[in-house]
């Protein structure tokens, strides 16, 4: 049926941006985030030649001596986001379903306290494992992703079977939860954890220069193949596709991320003395001047998975499918003959699994359990989301966007924090941009008619 | 204009038995019995609140019937959601309901009976290709194929929901109100689509408040008051009027002057 000598269809773009398909939303958001990154960057370069007593006339100097954007913050930053950002993909499903799920830093603490007991009591001494068997820490997960998926799984069917509002069953689930923690814990701090469950709190866990780069090398062959299956479906359809300069453009970019991201982290060096500890627990003697870089942390990776598993979900599976059809029509989605109430079961079951994983990370980081663990996250998780243009009337939310959301929160409350903003001022920011990111984002709604 | 005379020496493509439906102690659906044969539309015809709807999403399985029977091709079936109607290839065209505004024509047309691939993903490309088809057939100058339907015009989004029952092949099509929200020129489109859909021998109830196109389409008119039903009567020997009289007072033709006697 193709006629050949007319070869595809090319779209004639507007401008160079709309060539690229790029979503204007998500550009606009990398826009506020370098913001952010690039006043702080400036401003942590003044306090810190202020601190020196010398303070330059050239804004150039401001920027070259900031501590912001050096890979040592850069990782701190990207670990501190990872519990917030797995658990904001999971609410972008919730929020896109009409829902909301205020139970999430609750949830976190029992699945934490849940894996905490498991590691140090349950499996040590009742299974008589003893302490860091390598079984302990994939058991142990284990048992945490079941409580997550379990506790999820529960809610929704208190919501979607019962017809409870979601508002007031996450609510109830907000103080069951963490004090159902409290309980398994008997209020007690509990660590330290096992040495491989410690591997996904982030310092103590990272893939090391190689592998990062390995990992970097398949992240862009990945998205080099993705870009082009994706236009190669296009064209055997005859749809109309990009030129190939907008591909090579968007791959190229994407590649230069990836790998930017690889070598910053890679560049932050392990210190000396820690790195001399490593060879003697080793039995072996550090050369003279061996340095290595950190590289990247196992929960950032973890991260990663994540985020990639709930895209592919969000936009290639009938489930991804039928959470945004119920969001954008739930009565279309009724009559279309989509088990409407089983799918409400099945997002709060994901949100569940998301918690543990983001307990994990949490735990780990701290490399204990506390109680207060994940305290008021179900605020940040949803103001992640809802900054990442995730909409409380549903239908609409991206897993990107979510993530993006929670790195912004986090680098806004770390960059406070760096230049000596108290904690309470902190809040007080990190609140009004909320407000203003949601503002900004109806204003762009009602100009694009999206 | 003259229309042919529909066969209905065989059996009924649906028949609805004496069917009932209650809410709360208002019986919307009162003992009515209604039926369709292979290339006929039926008119269901009464006021707001006369319980037309009702009827009809028992039988798209919107709504589970309190008591009545469901004959398809003479055989009783047991049609208790939208997926059991489906499966009988029952399809409804809703006035307004039934598009997700946030999704495009394709996710639209195929919601619920998706295209995979092998791998079990979902195969956008294929589906909207489906798609450029039969929206091609239906309305040549269509093009926004990647936008949410919310951004398209009232009679682009009802092609959307006419394409997803002519494509998935129904064999009996519920339209409620189809042409409400529609300009004339669109309302024209649906009166000729509806002709083709009769003589591919699909059996239509249509639900219309427009006492013109139910003349001018469907081939016999079932009248409901108060959850009751009037009468059944062949358009063929009735008059505007004698519609309006029965939607209004009630009463079937002849009956009416009957009583003013």
């Amino acid at each position: 049926m193709t006629d050949e000598a007319q070869g595809p269809t090319i779209v004639k773009p507007r401008n160079f941006l709309a060539a690229l398909e790029v979503d204007t939303r998500l550009l606009g958001m990398i826009g506020a985030f370098l913001m952010i990154c690039l006043v702080f960057q400036v401003w942590t370069g003044i306090n810190f030649q202020v601190l020196r007593g010398e303070l330059s006339g050239n804004p150039l100097s401001w920027l070259v001596e900031g501590r912001f954007l050096t890979p040592r913050n850069i990782f701190n930053l990207t670990i501190q986001t990872v519990s917030v950002a797995i658990m904001a993909t999971g609410m972008v499903f919730v929020i896109v379903t009409r829902n909301i799920d205020l139970s999430v830093g609750s949830l976190l603490a029992t699945c934490s306290a849940m894996m905490a007991v498991m590691q140090t009591v349950v499996l040590p001494d009742w299974m008589s494992l003893g302490l860091e068997h390598p079984l302990i820490a994939p058991l142990s997960i284990l048992v945490g992703l079941i409580t997550g998926m379990a506790i999820g799984a529960f809610h929704g069917w208190l919501i979607g079977y019962l017809t409870i509002p979601a508002f007031i069953v996450t609510l109830g689930g907000l103080f069951v939860w963490r004090n159902v923690a409290w309980h398994l814990s008997r209020g007690q701090t509990i660590g330290p954890l096992d040495e491989n469950f410690q591997l996904f709190g982030g310092i103590n866990g990272t893939l090391g220069v190689t592998w990062s780069w390995v990992f970097g090398a398949l992240a862009v062959a990945a998205t080099v193949y993705a870009l082009v299956s994706a236009r190669r479906a296009r064209l055997t359809h005859d749809f109309p596709v990009k030129p190939i300069w907008a591909e090579l453009t968007l791959g190229g970019v994407a590649a230069v991320v990836i790998l930017g991201f690889v070598a910053v982290l890679n560049a932050y060096e392990v210190p000396v003395g820690r790195l001399k500890r490593m060879f003697e627990d080793r039995g072996e003697v550090m050369p003279e001047g061996f340095s290595t870089g950190y590289g990247l942390p196992i929960s950032v990776f973890l991260l990663i998975v994540v985020a990639i598993v709930m895209t592919v979900l969000a936009q290639r599976t009938r489930l991804g499918r039928y959470i945004f059809a119920y969001g954008g029509n739930p009565e279309a989605a009724e009559l279309a003959g989509i088990r409407t109430r089983a799918l409400i079961v099945k997002v709060f079951m994901i949100v569940g699994a998301l918690c543990a994983l983001a307990a994990l990370v949490a735990s780990a980081r701290q490399t204990f359990h506390s109680n207060d663990i994940g305290t008021l996250d179900e605020l940040r998780v949803i103001a992640a989301a809802v900054i990442g243009g995730t909409a409380l009337s549903g239908g609409i939310g991206t897993i990107y966007g979510a993530i993006l959301g929670a790195l912004i929160m986090q680098s806004l409350q770390s960059g406070m924090a760096m230049v000596g903003v108290d904690a309470p001022y902190q809040n007080i920011v990190v609140g009004i941009v909320l407000v203003f990111a949601v503002w900004i984002d109806i204003v762009y709604r009602g100009r694009t008619g999206g | 204009m003259s229309k042919e005379r529909v066969d209905r020496s065989g059996t009924p493509l649906v028949e609805m038995r004496d069917m009932q439906k209650a809410f709360g102690g208002i019986r919307a659906v009162d003992h009515v019995t209604v039926d369709v044969y292979p290339g006929e539309v039926v008119g269901i015809l009464g006021h707001n609140g006369a319980g037309k709807s009702v009827l009809m999403k028992m039988l798209s399985g919107a709504l589970q019937r309190d008591g009545g029977q469901i004959l398809v091709n003479g055989e009783e079936v047991q049609i208790n959601n939208p997926r059991d109607a489906r499966n009988y290839q029952i399809e409804t065209i809703y006035q307004y309901l039934a598009l997700a505004d946030n999704l495009d024509a394709a996710s639209n047309l195929f919601l619920g009976r998706e295209i995979t691939t092998p791998a079990g993903f979902l195969d956008d490309a294929a589906m909207e290709a489906e798609t450029r088809k039969i929206m091609g057939q239906l309305t040549p100058n269509f093009r926004r194929y990647n936008t949410p339907v919310k951004g398209l015009s009232g009679g682009q989004r009802q092609s959307v929901a006419i394409s997803r029952a002519v494509y998935f092949n129904a064999k009996i099509l519920i339209m409620d109100e189809p042409t409400a929200a529609l300009g004339v020129e669109e309302t024209r489109m649906v009166a000729e689509l509806v002709d083709e859909l009769k003589k591919k021998g699909i059996g239509i109830f249509l639900i219309d408040h427009d006492i013109h196109q139910v003349m001018q389409l469907c081939d016999r008119a079932s009248v409901m008051k108060n959850g009751r039903l009037v009468g059944t009567v062949d358009i063929a020997d009735v008059t505007d009027d004698d519609l309006l009289g029965m939607i209004i007072l009630g009463k079937k033709p002849g009956q009416a002057e009957a009583d003013a006697v």
